[in-house]
């Protein structure tokens, strides 16, 4: 696991590093005095886990779980047991070691940590699935959410695009090939210089056409072998 | 009466290392002076709640020179400093002055 330490005290940040080069499961990416230039790090870099001191002038070690979106692993430091209780509010916080750290219970929390599920993955994932399923448009300087199920078919008309959805239609300025990036490989295809369609709502295929909803939709010649390959053919 | 200092937390950290048992005794010798003079400023200033918080840090070092008894002091008069009152505070200091002969000796 990658680890940083944020403490304002040089001693313990020793003393953490040292127990870290002696656990085979870490790696001390780096460590910090202030939890503001650990927060700008946080945010540039991906971390699994921090050692992180609570009591810390100006800026807390709370006050930094609380800046942070996706916060990783935590693993607190503390001289006192009472201000260990409020760990308990935070998902992040894996567990707490009280000064001074004893080898075998340091060992023993990295344990936890490494057995825990890292809630940063988990909450990157939620939101990479949903960026999967939609899409914002920018209209009239609102941006209107899209999710990809409800498109039908994508139109070009000069500097425009035309999306169609199950309930309403969009004019958005843009690029086709612009959208086209943004949309899922496995719902989408672009069967006409103008025209990509969501080959789910596809009610029948003629030579060079397809018929999606009441539209006819023509299919270039070019295009036309992807979208066979893509149907599931008696 | 002056508490004795015991080391073996430091070795025991060190795991025989010496190179890396000194490192952590130059860092004590040089962050205990500067963290006594910040709290003597935060004494002068009687600005209690920091005093509190400088009471807080050294208690970490006080543990690393295995004085436990100590350590209770620190730990009580931290407690009192956080109610605005200054009670153990010649006590403290004592604490203070063993501390800075200890680091003399080793």
């Amino acid at each position: 696991m990658k680890s940083i330490i944020i403490d304002d005290e040089k001693m313990a940040r020793s003393i953490i590093g040292q127990l870290i080069s002696k656990n085979e499961n870490l790696s001390l990416v780096t460590e910090f005095s202030n939890a503001i230039e650990a927060i700008k790090f946080l945010n540039h870099n991906e971390i699994d886990l921090i050692f992180l001191d609570i009591h810390m002038p100006k800026f807390t070690g709370f006050d930094l779980i609380q800046t942070l979106k996706n916060p990783p692993k935590v693993i607190l430091i503390t001289s006192d047991k009472n201000f260990a209780l409020d760990a308990f509010e935070y998902e992040c916080i894996v567990d707490y070691l009280v000064k001074p750290i004893i080898p075998e219970r340091f060992n023993k929390a990295v344990q936890k940590a490494l057995k825990t599920p890292s809630l940063n993955n988990s909450s990157k994932k939620e939101e990479q699935n949903d960026n999967e399923r939609e899409l914002y448009v920018n209209i009239d300087r609102r941006l209107i959410k899209i999710n990809f199920e409800s498109i039908k078919l994508i139109e070009a008309k000069g500097d425009y695009i035309f999306i169609k959805t199950e309930g309403k239609n969009y004019t958005v300025h843009s690029t086709m090939k612009k959208i086209e990036e943004k949309l899922p490989d496995d719902l989408f295809l672009k069967i006409h210089r103008s025209y990509i369609i969501n080959t789910k709502k596809i009610i029948d295929i003629e030579d060079n056409s397809v018929l999606i909803d009441n539209d006819v939709i023509p299919v270039s010649r070019s295009n036309r072998p992807e979208l066979i390959k893509r149907l599931n053919l008696l | 009466m002056k508490e004795k200092h015991n080391l073996s937390y430091l070795k025991e950290l060190s795991d025989g290392d010496e190179v890396f048992e000194k490192k952590l005794i130059d860092i004590l010798k040089a962050e205990l002076p500067e963290e006594i003079e910040e709290y003597q400023h935060n004494i002068h200033s009687n600005s209690l709640s920091l005093v509190a918080e400088n009471v807080h840090k050294l208690k970490h070092k006080i543990s690393i020179l295995g004085l436990e008894k100590s350590y209770e002091i620190a730990s009580d008069y931290e407690k009192n400093l956080k109610l605005d009152c200054l009670d153990l505070q010649v006590e403290f200091e004592g604490i203070l002055k063993n501390m800075v002969e200890i680091l003399k000796k080793v």
